[in-house]
């Protein structure tokens, strides 16, 4: 990464990625149309009440007895909340709604959830992360792990950490989710990607987290 | 004996029937005989070649494409390609390098067996054509960096 995009990244007057955490603070405040509960209701200040939360996410679900993300975990809180907004996957409000919880553990080392229960759907996670998949027949650790640093074309291939996510890609000229940027990398090599939410998705989350752990969370960050 | 060479070449006829209509015969490291009857056409080869939505290959190697900026480096480089390989050697590692080196990260350019979660709109393709398989060979077999042959 470019010292450049390094520097845009640690400014947040420059980090573009601080304008969906600006509109992701704003959603959390927000009654729903003709009254009810915010986020901060229940929760309160998120500077407070949300410090360290997504350096452990995926977490255990007892609900669904599945690890969970950040954003489908937001997505089932909502689904209990009266009058508050359907916000899809890779939705600008979900998004930005995750940055925010995000940006709230940033500096905080990525902690991946010690629930034994998790183990298996970690070691699925891994065995997807190893697997060729695609008409070009590439795993993911064929570049991220074997070949990190190398170039791909005129790409440096980096170890490919969860840490950062959501985050403003200068490629999208956007934000988006880690999911997104694993179906970037699927639709490289000519594989079908899962839907998003799909739990293919959550499960190798949750080995990437352990992978990159304790890297600090840099949510929101900027990369090429 | 003689039955049991008759086995064996059935098994490795067998072995070469391919999705795309084609045939090949692997024999050691080499695929001997050209895929198709036309000769390949080194100049469409090399625009294959140096074609990132086509051949792929600059995105991994580099090369003697003086025009070509931003070429990979995970792979060797083309240069001199054609004074390490024989055609059938270069044929065997375009069609199918997995049969060198099963943890190859070269794509088997006209196999289709063995891949998984192959995306619906690639699903049961080759990357290449026999016909463009030919024409890369072709050109790849020109890349020497020393005068005589092989």
């Amino acid at each position: 990464m470019s010292a450049s995009t390094q520097a845009m990244q640690r400014d947040d007057v420059q980090n573009p990625g601080m304008l969906a955490a600006g509109q992701g603070e704003a959603l959390w405040n927000a009654q729903p149309p003709g009254g009810g509960q915010s986020c901060a209701s229940c929760h309160g200040d998120a500077t407070a009440s949300m410090k360290g939360v997504a350096a452990r996410y995926p977490a255990f679900d007892e609900a669904t007895r599945r690890p969970i993300d950040l954003q489908d975990r937001i997505r089932a809180c909502n689904a209990r909340r009266p009058g508050a907004p359907d916000m899809p996957h890779e939705s600008e409000e979900l998004v930005a709604l995750s940055a925010y919880v995000g940006l709230q553990s940033r500096g905080t080392p990525t902690a991946p959830d010690p629930d034994p229960r998790l183990a298996p759907f970690r070691a699925r996670g891994q065995a997807l992360f190893e697997r060729p998949i695609g008409q070009l027949n590439l795993s993911c650790a064929a570049c991220h792990d074997a070949r990190a640093g190398g170039r791909l074309a005129g790409a440096l291939i980096p170890q490919g950490h969860p840490n950062g996510y959501p985050l403003y890609r200068l490629e999208w000229q956007g934000m988006g989710s880690l999911q997104r940027r694993l179906r970037n990398c699927m639709t490289g090599v000519r594989a079908e990607a899962p839907p998003f939410g799909a739990p293919d998705f959550v499960e190798l989350e949750l080995y990437l987290q352990s992978r990159a752990a304790p890297l600090a969370v840099e949510t929101p960050a900027v990369r090429p | 004996m003689a039955r049991a060479i008759l086995f064996l070449a059935t098994l490795v006829l067998a072995s070469s029937a391919h999705a795309d209509g084609g045939r090949y015969e692997v024999l050691g490291d080499e695929i001997p005989k050209p895929l198709t009857d036309q000769p390949g056409d080194p100049a469409r080869g090399r625009a294959i070649v140096v074609d990132r939505r086509k051949g792929l290959c600059l995105l991994c190697h580099s090369g003697p494409f003086p025009e070509e900026r931003f070429q990979g480096d995970l792979a060797p480089s083309l240069e001199g390609a054609g004074d390490r390989n024989t055609p059938g050697a270069l044929r065997l590692r375009l069609v199918d390098s997995r049969r060198v080196n099963t943890d190859t990260i070269m794509p088997p350019y006209f196999e289709t067996t063995g891949l998984h979660r192959v995306a619906p709109e690639f699903r049961d393709k080759t990357i290449l054509n026999a016909q463009e398989i030919e024409d890369v060979i072709a050109f790849l077999a020109t890349l020497k960096t020393t005068g005589g042959s092989r």
